[in-house]
């Protein structure tokens, strides 16, 4: 067997396939991510950038290709669910905190149960991270009493709390007031610069440009087009990449 | 120029405060207050005028044996609602299970005694049921009205499952995805995310399962329970009194009435807070 080493991609997918009731969503989608690589993935609604991110934490199984992450096939029967995801942490649009928890509550939940570490050290780690967000003094708040933005940066630390190894952002500022923005990208811009592997479907593109390191444009269910965001957004080679950058920019 | 007249069909101005809901309200109740006091004024002055004792001296009289036989609802409303409960909410984490034959089947259970009349049940209960059972050794009696709060129990079961299965639909499925993804299992997620989120939704329709199950109670009669509805008719016979009839059956629907009432005025009360 394969033994995988930090020089060979975190996150292989190559060739992945996936239909939703007979509406093919990903046709053919291959992507390297190496250890502390941040890769943005832009692109149109419907083009199946999300449907991406859940068939690395296997939320979604696919039909067809293989997604390897650190060496495990994702695409196997056999596969062992919950180990993936304690590797590979993932927020959502909806943040999805659970509203009956504080925050603080919240971010240690799954270590405590899952990972069945001692309460009190986790609970330090959990106060750490949530100074980390600049949620200090927010960590008996319920979700209902905090902003999308602050609830969003909970979610993170929430996810950060199991020590993944690469993060998946799902149009995490999709759902948020403007002004809330901000703070949440100024977290994950701080997690990246901090060598986090993180992959991030955004529609945000000046944060795009900032923090990747590879933006990978897709359409229809296919990559496009690749390229470090300088390069990506100067001189785009694709007509579609061309056309989607015009309506955004 | 404008005409102010028009020969097209054009809706009358909406007028403010037309058509208000009937509501009931004080003077409602001051009013049937009145009309009871009369209706038991007059029955008082006939009583009186053929040397009988008057009804309220009656009614009185027979307080002590009515409390005894409430009670005895009362307690099979509470074990009926515990029993029903306390298999209810399996059964209806069974028709979320993920496996087929456990859903199907605990499906059919539910829907099964859900739609089957209560006193049908009751029925099977009393014909079925042993009057006694061994439990290891020791022999059990199964008195009726412990066979006909078994009965009772299992639409209560059957409500409780379909409130447990409503209930843990109506949670997000984010809040499922969330916990999957810091690698909680599925029993970890309903045990600590799912069902504390359902059982603030669940107990005011739970709640409310509970007074219909009380006032369902009397139904047990029909078997031969000894209790309130029972014993009035008991009453009734041995007073032989004619007049009595409306009264006694009032006043036991009072006992009923005042024991249910706040329960629903919680449950509303209760629907409002969570709002």
């Amino acid at each position: 067997m394969m033994v995988w080493t930090p020089d060979q991609p975190l996150v292989r997918l190559a060739d992945v396939h996936k239909t939703f009731g007979g509406n093919e969503v990903l046709k053919g989608v291959s992507m390297d991510v190496m250890k502390g690589e941040v890769v943005c993935i832009i692109g149109p609604s419907g083009s199946g950038k999300s449907t991406l991110l859940r068939c690395v934490n296997a939320l979604v199984p696919i039909e067809k290709g293989s997604i390897l992450v650190e060496g495990q096939e994702v695409n196997d029967p056999r596969l062992d669910k919950l180990a993936l995801r304690r590797k590979v942490g993932m927020v959502f649009q909806q943040y999805n905190l659970f509203p009956h928890k504080t925050a603080l509550e919240n971010v240690m939940m799954a270590p405590v149960h899952v990972l069945k570490r001692d309460r009190k050290e986790v609970e330090a780690q959990a106060l750490a991270l949530i100074a980390k967000v600049r949620l200090q003094g927010k960590e008996h708040a319920y979700p209902g009493e905090l902003s999308g933005g602050q609830q969003q940066r909970i979610a993170i630390a929430r996810s950060l709390a199991m020590n993944p190894d690469v993060m998946l952002f799902d149009e995490v500022t999709a759902a948020l007031d403007p002004e809330t923005v901000k703070g949440v990208l100024v977290t994950i811009r701080e997690l990246a610069e901090d060598g986090m592997t993180c992959m991030i479907v955004t529609h945000e593109m000046g944060f795009a440009r900032e923090v990747a390191h590879q933006i990978y444009f897709t359409d229809g269910g296919i990559l496009v087009e690749h390229a470090p965001p300088k390069q990506f957004f100067a001189s785009p080679r694709d007509p579609r990449t061309r056309q989607f950058l015009d309506q955004i920019l | 120029m404008i005409a102010n007249r028009t020969d097209l069909p054009v809706l009358k101005p909406f007028r403010v405060g037309a058509a208000e809901p009937w509501r009931v309200n004080a003077w409602h109740g001051a009013a049937l207050v009145v009309a009871l006091a009369l209706a038991v004024g007059i029955g008082e002055a006939q009583a009186q005028s053929s040397g009988q004792p008057g009804i309220i001296a009656t009614i009185l009289k027979w307080t002590p044996l009515l409390a005894q036989g409430f009670a005895l609802n009362i307690a099979m409303s509470f074990l009926a609602m515990a029993i029903g409960t306390v298999i209810g909410v399996p059964l209806g984490l069974a028709q979320v299970s993920l496996l087929l034959p456990v859903r199907t089947s605990s499906w059919f259970v539910t829907q099964f005694f859900r739609n089957s009349p209560w006193l049908v049940l009751l029925f099977y209960c009393m014909l079925l049921l042993p009057f006694e059972v061994n439990i290891g050794g020791t022999i059990v009696p199964l008195p009726g009205w412990l066979k006909s709060t078994i009965g009772l129990s299992l639409p209560v079961m059957a409500n409780v499952s379909e409130l447990v299965r409503g209930a843990v639909r109506s949670i997000p499925f984010g809040q499922w995805e969330a916990a999957e993804s810091v690698a909680m299992s599925r029993w970890q997620t309903l045990r600590m995310v799912i069902l504390p989120q359902c059982i603030k939704r669940m107990t005011p329709p739970w709640m409310n399962l509970y007074a219909i199950l009380t006032v369902a109670t009397p139904l047990t009669s029909v078997v031969g329970v000894s209790e309130a509805m029972t014993l009035t008719g008991d009453i009734l016979s041995a007073e032989a009194r004619t007049e009595l009839l409306v009264p006694m059956y009032l006043y036991l629907l009072l006992w009923f009435f005042l024991y249910c009432y706040p329960i629903a005025r919680a449950t509303v009360a209760l629907e409002n807070a969570s709002r």
